[in-house]
């Protein structure tokens, strides 16, 4: 925004000191993060910046610790149990989410308010009531420490994305498509794959990223539910911080930092997809 | 076909109309009963859609939730173990020890007990429960039942010698008043109280007070991290929404990628950034404002859990704040200046007010988010940083006192869903947005 020619001074100093204040601010957010990644790259075990690295002594960098967590069995297990959880509990609850959200879109559903409440209640209720109550409920029918504990725990906390993404998608479509198709004679099935399915996919595809992130990032419930068995990264960095902290720790936050990024952009490109398939503006 | 369909519109609101009772399909039916027919179907289908997700999430979640807050009043221990004992106290006055009458009820209740499988045995859960209510109880309890197969009348002497709690009213006014299936003792832990001997309900020692000054901590840190998620998110969801739309989306990439980053991810970096050795006290040594033996402690204590918990929980704040700010038209702020206002009452009479729903959903949903969380406070709150998450984690994994744990997450629970029940009747759920 350029400043208009009649400012006065006053207002030049306070165009400029809020422009300052605003910057410090996403200083604030986004420093924090960023200093880790060459960090991460210490050849020393220590969480400052060396002598060496701040002269730029290629002697001061190493890959050790990415060495260190791609050489562990634990962590390279965690990598494992991560991706075999998230894609597993992404799966069930973008399904089940996908589903309901058309369901919930129909006028003719019947106490919507009430069933609305009920499916996003996994983001409201705090996560460690949640977990607290999974634990007891997964022990008395042998599903704590197992796999597939786990995985419905996470499908169970990942359902409120999808719901609402799908949900938010299905506001903007038009109805008269898929009358359109039934009346040229194709079944429900073939409607909903045809015609319905291409259109919401953006809003599915970001739902299940959300409901990904979701369970790749999640570490309370797996500190109850979980067993040593099913161990993810999150859960390898908890120990991490709290036993010995090392920067084998920045790392993977790195490696974490880069594929959050990835995912950021994934969504983004497909909410302004969905926006421009729906014919709103992008933005 | 097409007339049917207009109709079906028309009849699904408003009053039937006379004309349309006469009307019939193609294969003779009334219409009227044709479309309730069509209706009925249409409705299956919708709740057919939504009950798996229903049903799944009933049975995982919901139902596991109510579990939990069951075993904040679930007290069958002393009632499984000792039905005779509790038959023959009923007639005890509460004051002096009861008769031996008890004792021999006492006595076989433990002997039955003696002959249930080693797993099935119902003394180690009640001393564990009597424990809860006044110390030294379980080793009463487990101290008397190695050896009650040698006890011989007088009982009551017998009970004595092995344990001198068994002497000791105090121990029988619990077993007495925790004789039932259902029981308040916890949420009266909870409260920091407990029973006076004659069974009323009285505040705890100021120094063995422990949930009500936690739970004001976990409240007094909410509300001071939500005011600083509002500090530093108001002027850049302002700052962003000034700009053009380019340059904004831009800058909301700085706010989404720690949206975005591992929870786990932004509290190390608060870890490797705060603490003694970390980059801001070797950076302020190296620069010579602190010297190397007085460090600053930013971390594990309160300070940490705020800066952290502000970081994470600024996104939550500064996104539905920005959706705000958005729609306000920027010729609101012109016309009032060009009617005479300052540009501070035009901010503070024209565009602040506009922004209240933002601020309304941002600072509900970080207050809510904050209240129970969990993982932050656990790794850099310290002692003076933890919050009631915490406790109710400790009495789950560690002190194993359940039902307390239930009850302090069952107020929990409450306090955010009564939050989250304003907030949607006053701001709407519909201003939250992801990403």
């Amino acid at each position: 925004m350029s400043m208009p020619a009649y400012y006065t001074t006053k207002d030049k100093v306070w165009h400029y000191t809020f422009r300052v204040i605003c910057f410090a601010i996403f200083f604030f957010l986004l420093a924090p993060i960023l200093i880790m990644i060459p960090l991460s790259f210490n050849a020393a075990p220590f969480f400052t910046f060396t002598r060496e690295m701040l002269t730029l002594n290629p002697e001061g960098f190493s890959m050790r610790w990415y060495e260190d967590f791609l050489g562990s069995a634990s962590w390279r297990r965690s990598i494992q149990n991560s991706f075999l959880i998230g894609i597993s509990a992404t799966i069930v609850s973008t399904v089940l989410g996908t589903l309901a959200a058309l369901g919930l879109s129909r006028s003719e559903m019947p106490a919507k308010g009430l069933i609305m409440g009920i499916l996003i209640s996994p983001m409201i209720v705090p996560l460690i009531i949640s977990a607290a109550g999974m634990f007891f409920f997964f022990s008395s029918v042998n599903l704590a420490g197992t796999y597939l504990g786990v995985v419905l725990a996470h499908a169970a906390l990942g359902t409120p994305f999808v719901v609402i993404t799908v949900t938010a998608t299905l506001v903007g479509f038009d109805h008269s498509l898929t009358r359109a198709a039934a009346n040229l004679g194709a079944s429900p099935t073939r409607t909903f794959f045809k015609i319905t399915m291409p259109l919401i996919l953006p809003g599915v595809i970001s739902g299940a990223l959300f409901a990904f992130i979701t369970s790749f990032d999640e570490i309370v419930v797996v500190l109850f539910v979980a067993g040593p068995e099913q161990r993810t990264i999150p859960r390898e960095m908890w120990s991490g911080i709290r036993e010995d902290i090392s920067p084998t720790i920045l790392a993977v936050a790195t490696i974490l930092v880069l594929i959050s990024v990835a995912l950021l952009t994934v969504v983004e490109l497909l909410r302004r997809r969905g926006e421009r398939l729906r014919g709103m503006s992008p933005g | 076909m097409a007339q049917a369909d207009a109709s079906m519109m028309d009849a699904g609101q408003g009053p039937a109309r006379a004309e349309t009772e006469k009307l019939v399909t193609s294969d003779g039916t009334p219409l009227k009963r044709a479309l309730e027919r069509a209706e009925r179907q249409r409705k299956i289908a919708a709740v057919g859609l939504v009950a798996p997700l229903l049903i799944f999430l009933l049975t995982v979640f919901i139902w596991p939730i109510a579990q939990m807050m069951w075993l904040s009043v679930k007290n069958d221990q002393i009632v499984d173990a000792l039905p005779r004992t509790l038959q023959e106290l009923q007639t005890w006055d509460g004051q002096d020890l009861p008769g031996e009458n008890v004792y021999a009820a006492l006595h076989a209740d433990m002997m039955e007990d003696l002959e249930r499988d080693r797993r099935d045995r119902k003394t180690g859960p009640m001393g564990i429960r009597l424990n809860y209510e006044l110390s030294a109880a379980r080793s009463a309890v487990s101290r008397t039942s190695r050896n009650v197969d040698e006890f011989e009348a007088p009982y009551k002497d017998a009970f004595m010698d092995a344990h001198r709690l068994w002497g000791d009213p105090a121990l029988w006014r619990v077993i007495k008043r925790e004789g039932r299936p259902l029981t308040a003792s916890y949420y009266v832990a909870a409260l920091d109280r407990e029973y006076a001997e004659d069974g009323s309900i009285v505040q705890r020692d100021e120094n063995r007070r422990i949930y009500v000054p936690l739970f004001g901590r976990t409240l007094y840190l909410s509300v001071v991290i939500t005011a600083m998620t509002f500090l530093l998110g108001f002027p850049i969801a302002y700052y962003m929404s000034i700009l053009p739309m380019r340059q904004a989306n831009l800058l909301m990439i700085c706010v989404l990628l720690p949206f975005w980053t591992s929870l786990l991810v932004r509290t190390s970096a608060w870890i490797v950034l705060l603490q003694q050795q970390g980059v801001i006290n070797s950076g302020l040594v190296a620069a010579g404002i602190i010297d190397d033996g007085s460090r600053l402690s930013m971390i594990y204590n309160q300070t940490g859990t705020i800066v952290a918990m502000t970081h994470i929980l600024l996104p939550f704040m500064v996104l539905p704040l920005y959706s705000v700010m958005r729609t306000i038209p920027p010729s609101y702020m012109r016309a009032a200046k060009s009617l005479g206002a300052t540009p501070s009452t035009a901010f503070r009479r024209v565009y602040f007010p506009q922004t209240l729903p933002g601020i309304g959903a941002g600072g509900v949903l970080v207050f809510i988010i904050s209240i129970g969380y969990y993982i932050t406070p656990a790794l850099v709150g310290g002692q003076s940083g933890r919050m009631i998450s915490n406790e109710i984690a400790r009495h789950i994994q560690q002190s194993l006192n359940w039902g307390l744990a239930a009850a302090l997450g069952t107020m929990l629970l409450v306090g955010v869903l009564i939050l989250y029940w304003l907030f949607n009747r006053f701001v709407g759920s519909d201003s939250l947005k992801f990403g």
